[in-house]
């Protein structure tokens, strides 16, 4: 469903990713690892051309997405970044905004109904009128997924959607995505730092490091050695219901 | 997906409802405003008459000069002129996501005024008098906007350029402003140590704002430009409230910012070039209105745009009713007046700001 071929970016003269080739398919929730700095970042914002790349391809369901209009490009991929400013918006306008990539002059009635129907499946119809500078942190997060959801898009890329966020809420969080990509047969693919959060999620896995695509596996066949040789970081791995967990040790030498 | 079945939540419509009434009466109080600005002045007309004379009754041949002749131009120039320097403000805040930006305190204003002076005296697009009334008779208005949008234009593209640097805070992009400012004032200033005792005089009148100077010609294109600006303003109101949210969020909800973020400069420069050729420079009334706005209403480009521009058009409108009545019979340039109050209403936002940050 969402391919990518040998997709390249440079900051200037610095190559940022090089050569990135994989597939992720409806369903899928594609978790990109890697260290600080290796390019997870970029790689999400080269799928939808927040970030235009150096050369490669980029297809969803076989179009390319250079060939997309930047509306188009909003009703194939829904972004989530890392951090947003926190604007004086309520949360139902801040939710209605994702129809933006559907309409011309205004938002019908339709919109409206919709964003309704997303803010109840979401929980958040309490809130709707609440502003967003009074939300916490993970209710925020619930309101940009609620957003993402209603561009209906094919492909979710979601930025670290966990890193500020306490234990509870990263679970809600991740529980949200996952059912998501079940229900709506979407494609998701998340950067992530926490492992023992992917592995719990995820369905398949791809480490970046200095750039370049080193490892890829799907659930089940994620080995010591790939996570031992991408962070450089000792580590053990053991089960535990049922989900593999790792357990760091020290670092490796250089 | 399926999304239907939702009902609309009741408090989100009153709320919505609450808002469309505020611009309701705002709408009102600029029909208010607009009646007593033609009623009050030198000679009272009591309102009545003013709106018979207006509706083609003729009450009396003196109430049809002084209304008709005298006092519409110069509201109507009020409301046009509120309007765009208002709307221009609430874009070029948006856009640059500066609560600080608004043609005055960027610099824009002034280009388009050394535009314009530059067309007049150099070019000889205007007539140069020395009457305090219309110092300055505009006989093409087309090159003199024409030229004063080339300036806007290369002030805008400057601004546009410091803002793209990374580290550009809105202060830093208001002291751009501030060097701009006083680029293009020693520009006219030039220009006016080389003009004739006439035209220097006329310059000088020209550099306060007034609302009284434009005839019925300027009017309409002023109008007709405000028109279209404001059809492309409303027409990309989810854009800007989406880039409120970042540039990347509103890349991923399909807008295409960099060029939004041109044309939409563009545009407000288009309207400031035009109130500046034809009226001067008129300060503050673009930060002031957007700002008054945003508390009553919020940061919704909805109702943000269509409200800053009424009180723009109120504030202005009020201005100038003052400025006529406080030194009656003279006529006080209405910029003088605007910036007496505007220029508070900039240091406040400034302090309120460093206290955030700090």
């Amino acid at each position: 469903m969402l391919t990518v071929q040998n997709l390249s970016f440079r900051y200037g003269a610095a190559p940022v990713l090089s050569e990135i080739s994989l597939t992720v398919e409806r369903g899928d929730i594609a978790v990109v690892l890697g260290p600080n700095g290796a390019g997870k970042t970029t790689l999400l914002k080269c799928l939808n051309r927040i970030l235009a790349p150096a050369s490669g391809k980029v297809s969803v369901e076989g179009r390319p997405v250079a060939s997309m209009s930047r509306s188009e490009l909003g009703r194939t991929f829904a972004y989530i970044p890392q951090t947003q400013p926190v604007t004086e918006t309520t949360v139902f306008d801040a939710v209605l905004l994702g129809r933006r990539p559907h309409i011309a002059w205004r938002m019908s009635r339709k919109d409206v109904t919709m964003t309704a129907a997303i803010l109840d499946r979401m929980g958040l119809a309490d809130l709707s009128l609440r502003y967003l500078d009074e939300l916490s942190g993970g209710e925020r997060q619930k309101v940009g997924i609620a957003r993402a959801l209603l561009q209906e898009p094919k492909v979710l890329l979601l930025d670290e959607p966990t890193s500020n966020l306490d234990l509870r809420n990263q679970l809600e969080a991740m529980e949200t995505v996952s059912r998501i990509a079940r229900e709506h047969a979407m494609a998701v693919v998340v950067s992530m730092h926490d492992l023992n959060l992917a592995l719990r999620y995820g369905t398949h896995f791809f480490f970046l490091k200095k750039g370049c695509l080193v490892e890829n596996a799907l659930q089940g066949a994620l080995t010591r050695d790939m996570v031992e040789r991408v962070y450089d970081v000792r580590v053990e791995m053991t089960m535990h219901r049922g989900t593999p967990v790792v357990l760091p040790g020290e670092p490796l030498p250089n | 997906m399926h999304l239907e079945g939702g009902s609309t939540p009741r408090g989100y419509l009153r709320h919505q409802f609450r808002k469309g009434m505020l611009l309701l009466g705002g709408g009102l109080l600029l029909g208010f405003l607009f009646l007593l600005a033609l009623s009050l002045g030198a000679v009272s007309i009591p309102p009545g008459e003013v709106l018979r004379t207006l509706l083609g009754e003729h009450v009396s041949p003196r109430w049809d000069m002084i209304v008709l002749q005298i006092r519409l131009p110069h509201a109507l120039a009020a409301v046009v002129a509120g309007w765009a320097l208002s709307s221009a403000g609430v874009v070029m805040q948006s856009v640059l996501r500066n609560p600080l930006a608004s043609p005055f305190t960027l610099g824009i204003a002034s280009a388009g005024a050394f535009g314009a002076a530059f067309s007049v005296i150099l070019l000889g697009t205007g007539v140069m008098r020395s009457r305090m009334a219309d110092a300055v008779q505009i006989s093409s208005p087309l090159e003199t906007t024409g030229i004063a949008f080339l300036f806007c234009l290369l002030a805008s593209g400057i601004v546009l350029l410091i803002s793209r640097m990374r580290r550009a805070s809105p202060e830093a992009m208001i002291l751009a402003g501030v060097a701009l400012n006083s680029l293009f004032s020693a520009g006219t200033m030039f220009l006016q140590y080389f003009a004739t005792d006439v035209q220097l005089a006329a310059v000088v009148f020209w550099s306060f704002g007034d609302v009284g100077r434009a005839g019925w010609r300027e009017l309409w294109i002023m109008a007709l430009v405000v028109g279209v600006a404001s059809l492309f303003f409303f027409r990309n109101v989810w854009n800007y409230n989406a880039m409120d949210s970042g540039d990347e969020t509103a890349l991923g909800l399909g807008v295409p910012v960099a060029r939004l973020r041109m044309w939409s400069l563009g545009v407000a420069s288009l309207l400031t070039a035009v109130v500046v050729a034809f009226l001067g420079v008129i300060g503050f009334v673009g930060l002031m209105a957007p700002h008054m706005t945003r508390r009553i209403l919020g940061d919704d480009h909805r109702f943000l745009l269509p409200g800053a521009a009424f009180v723009g058009a109120c504030l202005l409108l009020a201005a100038d009713t003052t400025a006529r009545l406080i030194l009656a019979p003279h006529v006080l340039p209405v910029a003088i007046l605007t910036a007496f109050l505007g220029a508070p209403v900039f240091l406040w936002l400034l302090c309120r700001r460093s206290k955030k940050t700090c």
